[in-house]
């Protein structure tokens, strides 16, 4: 049986289409589940709040939507585009797919829990309803930025006329563009969130203290977001250098690999990252008249979970420019 | 495309060396934030205590970090000599 250069470049943007909704479904449903659980949580123990309640869950669970709406939209892209019929059109859409199906899961189940921790705040302080809004939202949108990156390099992807390129190795460069971003968005959307969550309890626990959490908050979601933009820094690498043309096995994988190292390299400093931010920006709520050692502790324990995120960084720099 | 012995092995060796520090850097990743939160809990309630604190936690996390260098090892291994 052989099929022609079209027939699997439908494959591929099908099973493309398939894996950007289905991996990228997962997040945003988790999220906003555990946003309802909160808001429930919290109407039962303030009754009279369960407006306010209501209408922030329902903003938090559309922010939280939001990472599986792009991937909603890149599926549909896949699935109604005609797509020229080259060799590489492949890996493209193979690669988009996956970027965004991967990169949503992060945002989507991380937007969840400020949106939870909003919830369960109004019921506790009603009167800094709005500060805590505010909070959730911010902390929320910045949970969605590994998600934006995601979909940035999927319709580079989709829009680069790649059909000038030597198809070997590009492929795997494609292909590795597409696997660094959308698994290096996972940590990065979940870190981030666990530190909102915590500054919307700390708000409503102590409001007082809104302005030095927040401010933490935002510099130790700054430092979460760090590995995703190895991982964007990465596939931007691979999709724009141009290799030249080998008929060697080895320079491919090279490329593919190093989208792999960046890419699940990036998860666990982020999410380890995210945990420190959480416990300071608590702590700080608590007592802030100790803010600066706690920033302090919480920069030099991130910077040394940093440390293995720099590592699959420079092993991918290897893969690409060195070996 | 002719594909002999020697670049299927250099080609796996390139994809052990992605898999090895990719995957590798999860769990030191994780493991070190967990170091880190608790040292800030602890500081926070005990602020006194700072510097004992943070010395065990920077302990902990170097311990943590050590798979985490074996796959950095293994990788560069896996790139530059085998």
């Amino acid at each position: 049986m052989a099929y022609d250069i079209q027939t699997w470049v439908n494959v591929a943007a099908f099973s493309g289409g398939g894996m950007a909704m289905g991996f990228g479904a997962i997040g945003a449903a988790i999220g906003e589940g555990y946003t309802a659980a909160s808001a429930n949580e919290a109407i039962s123990r303030n009754t009279e709040m369960a407006g306010d309640i209501f209408k922030a869950m329902l903003v938090g669970q559309a922010i939280a939507e939001s990472a599986s709406i792009f991937a909603l939209v890149i599926a549909m892209m896949l699935l109604f585009t005609t797509f020229a019929a080259h060799v590489l059109m492949i890996p493209v859409l193979l690669g988009a797919g996956l970027a965004m199906g991967l990169g949503a899961i992060g945002a989507g189940v991380g937007a969840g829990y400020p949106a939870g921790a909003c919830c369960k705040g109004m019921a506790r302080q009603p009167a800094m309803s709005g500060r805590l809004t505010t909070n959730m939202l911010i902390g929320s949108a910045v949970c969605q930025t590994p998600a934006i990156f995601a979909l940035v390099v999927a319709f580079i992807l989709l829009f680069t006329d790649f059909t000038n390129s030597p198809v070997s190795p590009t492929w795997a460069a494609i292909l590795g563009a597409g696997i660094s971003s959308g698994f290096g968005a996972i940590g990065s959307g979940l870190g981030g969130g666990l530190v909102a969550e915590a500054s919307c309890e700390g708000i409503a626990r102590q409001p007082l203290t809104a302005t030095p959490v927040t401010n933490v908050m935002l510099l130790s979601q700054a430092v979460t977001q760090t590995t995703a933009i190895y991982a964007l820094l990465v596939s931007f690498i691979l999709m724009f250098k141009g290799f030249p043309a080998t008929d060697l096995l080895a320079p491919p994988m090279a490329l593919l690999a190093a989208g792999i190292c960046m890419g699940v390299g990036a998860i666990g400093p982020a999410i380890g990252e995210g945990f420190a931010g959480r416990s300071a920006v608590a702590s700080i709520a608590r007592n802030k008249e100790h803010v600066a050692e706690l920033t302090r502790i919480m920069l030099v324990g991130q910077a040394v979970a940093e440390s293995t995120g720099i590592y699959s960084l420079v092993i991918a720099l290897i893969l690409i420019f060195v070996v | 495309m002719a594909i002999e012995g020697a670049d299927i092995i250099t080609a796996a060796a390139y994809i052990g060396a992605g898999i090895s520090m990719g995957f590798g850097a999860i769990g030191p990743g994780v493991g070190e934030g967990m170091a880190a939160a608790k040292a800030c809990e602890a500081i926070g309630k005990n602020p006194k205590e700072a510097g004992l604190l943070t010395r065990t936690m920077l302990v902990g996390q170097a311990v943590s970090e050590s798979t985490g260098i074996y796959s950095l090892v293994i990788a560069l291994l896996l790139l530059f000599v085998v």
